[in-house]
């Protein structure tokens, strides 16, 4: 009978996504509850040295899947591998982080094992051995509780909602065997900005700019980001002047975002706005209008030009610093 | 360069774009009474706006390649027509609506399984879809699509190119982008950045009317009706709620702007104790 709780904790060139500790804190609970096993899993090539770093995060049983077909990333050899090793495991739930990768990944993985998946959970609970999920829906304008379905039950975890839980254990690390099978996708180059960015949905702190602006130049936003050590996010109507990339977009079109500290700059707060951002733990809107929709979802608000009260913000932060 | 009529013809890509009808995101959510979905009255329908790439890509690789067809699959009730009708006033050739009671509460699963058996009886070389509904937010029935026909998937594409029967896709992760090639067929998911989708021109409207737009039921596509909807489905939502609503917060004073600052980087130190 399936037991016990399989985390696939996602590495990138060696390092661990802040979301795979997320999922492994959420498994320990959940496998706790249900007076289990906790098992990690880690896919990659040279990868078995830092296998043993989820120790702390929980895990009873490391299990490493190493080898050079894994060191790309592909939708292709990483089910392939997964699917395998949870056949052999045959766990009652299967937690992967909701990055770009993992959502990829668990929407293949679970069409192929027939299991129901709810994606980008912001908490899960137990209903006697059912797994509940809450999961946002309409960019976050609706909560929706799911029930999940076949064996496992998979939930897919949303970036930076969940409790990181450290905790002093020893764990199994288990080298398994790897059939990267039939493969017909291929990594042909990456593009990664390294460390210097960290993305949108895992940002601690996000400093975003929208019409307000006036155009590109987000200087006065990147010094303050930069003070804050946070990332820059920008309103659809700001990505769509051309002024910030795709990438950067907060909002029911762009990145759910759920950062410790939002500050939200010469945005009027559009509705899609909002359900992208609401789960802010503080929002701090700054804008001309007084009457911007934006200052009704605030905790703390200034009434006043961005460009004048954005410097005197980096300028107080530098004062206490230094 | 000329090129003979026998590489011409193998240029040609057949696409089948997998197209939602979903709320227009300016639109209020409700919660029905039945508390498990919502009011579809007053919702302003439209097509999924990442699936609006996907048409707009479908169009331009079939004017870069000379050729193909591009056929619009979409399941989903009546009124989904008109979301069809516009994608085949842009330009798309035909359309496909599975429309059956029996898919009503269809999970992630049960929609790729219909929509799979839908695709085996259409020419593909490529499928496109966006890389996420809106409405559910699920990212996972373009996936399962592909895992049911045992084709590659490349999700989250800003960019691609198509030669001798490969394809080479630009993708959106955290951080940057990957290039990955693959074969074909495939499956791709498309996100903002890859094109602008056009607006439907007059004449286009006008001869969308005359383009075949077939029906069909799950008895026409032999899938079991007991193994989509409610009855079949994995994930079923038990209960919607709205979020916590956030109480409005302080509006800082002050005389002057640097008081202002001062106030809240005290505030967000001191009280939400964030920085």
């Amino acid at each position: 009978m399936a037991q016990g709780v399989l985390v696939f904790a996602e590495q990138i060139d060696g390092s661990f996504r802040k979301v795979a500790y997320e999922s492994l804190s959420e498994g320990r609970r959940l496998a706790d509850a249900l007076g289990e096993t906790l098992t990690g899993v880690v896919l990659g090539s040279g990868i078995e040295e830092i296998a043993g770093e989820l120790a702390k995060y929980g895990a009873d049983t490391i299990l490493v899947g190493d080898d050079p077909g894994l060191a790309d990333y592909t939708t292709d050899a990483y089910t392939n591998v997964l699917f395998d090793i949870v056949k052999d495991n045959d766990p009652r739930i299967l937690l992967l982080g909701a990055s770009s990768r993992g959502k990829d990944l668990s929407a293949r993985l679970t069409a192929r094992l027939g299991s129901g998946l709810a994606m980008e959970c912001t908490s899960l609970r137990l209903d006697g051995d059912n797994l509940i999920a809450t999961r946002p829906m309409f960019g976050g304008k609706i909560l929706a509780e799911v029930a999940l379905g076949g064996t496992p039950q998979v939930a897919a975890i949303r970036p930076n909602v969940m409790e990181i839980i450290e905790v002093a254990k020893a764990a199994d690390v288990e080298r398994v065997a790897v059939n990267t099978g039939v493969v017909k996708t291929r990594v042909v180059e990456k593009r990664i900005e390294t460390a210097s960015k960290v993305d949108l949905t895992e940002a601690d702190v996000i400093v975003s700019g929208g019409r307000g602006m006036g155009g590109p130049d987000f200087s006065v936003l990147e010094e303050l980001a930069e003070v804050l050590g946070g990332t820059i996010g920008a309103s659809r109507s700001a990505v769509d002047e051309g002024w910030r990339p795709h990438s950067d977009q907060v909002g029911q079109t762009g990145k759910v975002v759920s950062p410790n500290l939002y500050i939200a700059c010469g945005i009027s707060g559009a509705i899609q706005h909002l359900a992208g951002m609401g789960t802010s733990k503080c929002i701090v809107a700054i804008n001309k209008d007084p009457e911007a929709p934006i200052f009704k979802r605030a905790d703390y608000g200034i009434v006043e030009d961005l460009f004048k009260v954005v410097p005197a913000i980096t300028a107080e932060l530098k004062k206490q610093k230094d | 360069m000329t090129n003979d009529d026998n590489s011409e013809r193998s240029r040609k890509v057949d696409i089948v774009v997998l197209l939602k009808q979903v709320p227009d995101t300016e639109t209020l959510i409700q919660i029905a009474d039945d508390k498990a979905s919502i009011k579809t009255e007053d919702v302003k329908w439209v097509i999924n706006p990442y699936d609006e790439f996907a048409v707009e890509e479908a169009l331009r690789i079939k004017e870069k390649h000379g050729g193909g067809k591009v056929t619009i699959l979409t399941m989903g009730p009546e009124r989904a027509v008109e979301s069809i009708r516009t994608a085949l006033a842009m330009g798309a050739d035909e359309g496909i609506l599975i429309d059956d009671p029996a898919v009503e509460g269809s999970d992630a699963l049960g929609t790729a399984k219909v929509l799979a058996a839908a695709l085996r009886e259409t020419s593909y070389n490529l499928i496109l879809a966006g890389q996420r509904a809106v409405d559910d937010d699920g990212y996972q029935v373009p996936a399962a699509v592909a895992e049911q026909l045992g084709i590659p998937q490349v999700s989250m594409v800003i960019k691609e190119e198509i030669s001798d029967g490969r394809i080479l896709c630009e993708c959106t992760v955290e951080g940057g982008t990957v290039v990955v090639e693959t074969e074909l067929p495939a499956l791709l998911t498309t996100q903002k950045g890859i094109n602008e989708p056009r607006y439907a021109s007059l004449p286009g409207i006008m001869k969308a009317k005359k383009k075949p737009l077939v029906k069909k039921t799950l008895a026409d596509l032999g899938v079991d009706p007991s193994e989509v909807g409610v009855s079949g489905a994995k994930c079923k939502v038990v209960t919607l709620s709205f979020p916590p609503e956030r109480s409005p917060g302080k509006i800082i004073e002050g005389e002057a702007i640097e008081d202002k600052a001062a106030e809240l980087v005290r505030l967000l130190r001191e009280e939400a104790k964030v920085i």
